[in-house]
């Protein structure tokens, strides 16, 4: 232990006597290395459903006609002006005139008919697809202006637009775009070390401002010491979200780094088999809830406060009503109501958990609190791909743990064989009278709706919206706190 | 000798079938569907259909088990389905990485653990013995992965000298490149060394027994040159079987010193591909690690047979 501590005050000391070549460097520093939890598996973002694919290239290497800002809410981007036409189905894009690829392809409507059709074709396989399906008719009049005519009014298509799987793409580079990835960001792909680092460099063709930043290295590390490590050693400027919470406070009470908490898409839940005796009892379930005490569990999780949730939806969205207190902790409530629901002594199930290692800490918890009323949950390990198929596909499960991180995904809900199994006639309607509903007023109160609805039926156990660890150099500027959108934006960044 | 080798020659393509074949079912019946991984929760059946098809995956499981066979005589081991690009290409980057790590950890541990137990057999029963056989036992009980974070804390962290981790890539330069696997190497190797040291001390202090060291002493020559000039050559025959015995243990070693230090090593390849079902780069690996183990054994087979006659009877 002395060692520890020696080691540490030696630690200590180097920080110090470093301290003042690096504020001095920081002057001429034009490059950065940011660190993320997981690889992309391949750099095209319209083909495969990997966060960190758009972590790394959304709105740096690719760019969609409109963009997510940082408090989510949507800018022109490719596209400079839009207008809907009182039909409700019909969408005019002004498009950004000099912008091109980074082959020197200049950007044209024609790409953006090529990219949306490419995205519905019989052999695509873009994650999304959905969001292009309700597109009846892209039209061309000129190189500037693409006008898409919808099926039916269609509220969130624009939304849609700005996600990774809506990039506009080339006929000449998108085949090869998993490996070699052209389109017209800011930043461009130069080198790519499977395993360890992606290296970009600025984009001089650009057609917005010039980043601030020459070179960029997106560095790959899983393991959470090592991620802790390396930005104590300075290895790497940036951690977008920290996979060791436990290291918080140390690395809060380091000077040269800036830490910060921010919020994600991620509803984390207890999933929970509706369709499956007992599950399907609405007193069994609202006997879960009511065991649930959710400020134990996150604290648990995390060591420090994250947002908690009370229905599927997060605290980003301007439609977000606080559902926390539907079904407050309350175990003598619960045991009450499982002995109403005919389990007086409880009963046995199963708790699939998935790899990721807040599902891992979760489980032991939710386990835990639901023995305090009775219900026995046997802790199943399972590797993801097991996970998706045994507890996605076939739905063979009784209560598992995940966050699911698509923004805006409360529709899940009202889908045809989901794997939560909740089978509700009015919450479905409720769903497609929000997808039809273009004023925004409007549609947010029917969001309320579906939040309340899904609380009241006690569906899941919602748990927490998924925290993002920030972690960053503190002369690094711009970097993301809340992620409405899982991405990086290299061009926001720039040096103290 | 001939029919002998013919018939090692017939085993030998049978075991390798063998391996094949179980590799393929065992994976084969691994419940998970590749292209769901990739498309994640929010997947159109469509999309899912589609990157099947492209995958491969909508073929009958003995025809791919024979389009695997024939890819791996011809050198074509197919596209990985998570990082879509050649197979045979992650390997070659990936072993850019391991073989360079596992040969600085074997060069490693016998420059430590040799030299420390010459030292410990010459001083037999004195306290630089019990130090040396202290640090053995320390080198055995230790496991590398905290020795690893160890490391990092000292030199990374607290002193700034080298990386925490990660491989800028040899294109970065030599040196640079070679700076960063110096931790890991020595994460890897301290287990090896205390092995060599022990390996070494006992097989010197058996040496020191023998009648030709006893007149290389009478002859008048030192101590040190009697035990650098005839006795070590003699010592060092167990030494090398051990290291040669150790080299599969070191790849091994180097999956769980790959994820610490964060290194782009074949042991992170078989990690992640597990991980993210990326069956074609698994069967090709666990095939690669078989195949390779299959010939060793071919080769010491060949051997006994030219040394012991009798043998090419059975």
């Amino acid at each position: 232990m002395t060692t520890r501590r020696e080691l540490l005050a030696g630690a200590g000391l180097a920080a110090l006597a470093a301290q003042l070549p690096v504020v001095a460097l920081a002057q001429a520093k034009d490059s950065v290395t940011i660190a993320q939890t997981l690889e992309p598996p391949t750099l095209d973002p319209t083909s495969g459903a990997a966060q960190a694919i758009r972590e790394v290239t959304l709105q740096n290497i690719f760019e969609g006609l409109v963009k997510m800002d940082r408090t989510g809410k949507l800018q022109p981007c490719l596209a400079e002006s839009w207008t809907i036409a009182d039909d409700n189905v019909t969408y005019s894009f002004k498009l950004r005139q000099g912008a091109r690829f980074h082959d020197d392809t200049p950007f044209t409507a024609e790409q953006v008919k090529f990219s949306f059709e490419r995205a519905v074709a019989p052999d695509s396989t873009n994650a999304q697809r959905q969001l292009f399906a309700p597109i009846a008719e892209i039209a061309t009049p000129d190189p500037a202006t693409v006008v898409i005519k919808l099926k039916q009014p269609t509220a969130n298509f624009l939304y849609g637009l700005s996600w990774g799987d809506a990039v506009i793409v080339a006929p000449a580079s998108a085949a090869n775009n998993k490996t070699s990835p052209v389109g017209t960001g800011p930043f461009k792909f130069l080198r790519w070390n499977r395993g360890d680092r992606l290296e970009l460099a600025r984009f001089d063709g650009y057609w917005g401002e010039k980043p601030a930043l020459a070179r960029a290295i997106f560095r790959f590390m899983s393991d959470p010491q090592a991620q802790v490590a390396a930005l104590r050693a300075g290895d790497v400027d940036a951690h977008t979200n920290l996979a060791a919470p436990e290291a918080v406070p140390q690395l809060k009470a380091d000077a040269r780094l800036k830490v910060t908490i921010g919020r994600t898409e991620g509803e984390t839940v207890l999933a929970t088999n509706n369709a499956k005796p007992p599950f399907d009892n609405l007193k069994v379930r609202q006997a879960i809830a009511h065991a649930l005490d959710r400020k134990t569990i996150a604290l648990g999780v995390y060591g420090f406060d994250v947002d908690l949730i009370g229905s599927h939806f997060s605290p980003l969205h301007p439609a977000y009503v606080d559902l926390t207190n539907t079904y407050p902790y309350d175990p003598a409530k619960a045991k009450a109501l499982l002995a109403e629901a005919g389990f007086p002594n409880g009963f046995n199930c199963t708790l699939k958990l998935p790899p990721p290692s807040y599902a891992r800490r979760l489980g032991e918890i939710v386990a835990a609190l639901l023995a305090q009323i009775g219900i026995n949950a046997a802790i199943e390990p399972l590797e993801f791909p097991q996970w998706l198929e045994r507890v996605f596909r076939n739905k063979d499960y009784d209560l598992s743990i995940i966050a699911h991180t698509e923004p805006l995904d409360i529709d899940i809900y009202a889908r045809d064989g989901y794997y939560f199994q909740y089978k509700d006639p009015a919450f479905k309607e409720l769903i497609a009278k929000i997808a039809v509903t273009l004023p925004e007023a409007e549609r947010n109160a029917l969001y309320k709706q579906a939040q309340e609805k899904l609380a009241r039926d006690a569906v899941n156990g919602f748990l927490f919206i998924l925290p993002k660890i920030t972690v960053a150099n503190a002369a690094l500027e711009g970097m993301w706190t809340d992620w409405p959108l899982p991405v990086t934006p290299l061009a926001e960044l720039r040096w103290r | 000798m001939i029919a002998y080798v013919l018939r090692r020659l017939l085993a030998l393509v049978l075991t390798l079938l063998a391996a094949a074949l179980v590799i393929f079912v065992v994976l084969e019946v691994l419940p998970g569907d590749p292209a769901a991984v990739t498309l994640g929760l929010n997947a159109a059946p469509e999309a899912l259909a589609a990157l099947r098809t492209e995958m491969g995956l909508d073929k009958p499981a003995a025809l791919r088990f024979v389009l695997w066979l024939g890819g791996l005589v011809t050198g074509d081991l197919g596209l990985s389905y998570t990082y879509r690009v050649p197979v045979l290409q992650l390997i070659a980057e990936r072993m850019a990485v391991t073989l360079p790590l596992s040969l600085m950890a074997i060069a490693l541990a016998t420059a430590i653990g040799i030299p420390l137990g010459m030292l410990a057999a010459s001083r037999h029963g004195r306290l630089a013995d019990a130090g040396v056989m202290a640090f053995a036992q320390a080198g055995l009980a230790i496991p590398n992965f905290w020795f690893g974070l160890l490391l990092v804390l000292v030199f990374a962290v607290g002193l700034g000298w080298l990386p925490a981790g990660g491989f800028p890539g040899w294109q970065a330069g030599f040196g640079t490149a070679l700076k960063s696997l110096l931790m890991p190497a020595l994460a890897l190797a301290l287990p090896q060394a205390a092995i060599i040291a022990r390996v070494t001390r006992s097989s010197m202090l058996d040496t020191l027994q023998e009648d030709f060291v006893r007149t290389a002493r009478a002859k008048g020559l030192s101590e040190g040159t009697t035990m650098r000039r005839h006795a070590l050559r003699n010592a060092l025959i167990p030494v090398v079987t051990i290291l040669g015995l150790q080299f599969s243990v070191l790849i091994a070693g180097a999956i769980i010193i790959e994820n610490v230090f964060a290194l782009p090593g074949l042991g992170r390849l078989v990690f992640q591909a597990i991980a993210q079902h990326d069956l074609i780069v698994v069967k090709d690996l666990v095939m690669l690690f078989a195949g390779a183990a299959i010939l060793i054994n071919f080769a010491v087979e060949l051997l006994y047979g030219l040394i012991d006659p009798r043998l090419r009877q059975a």
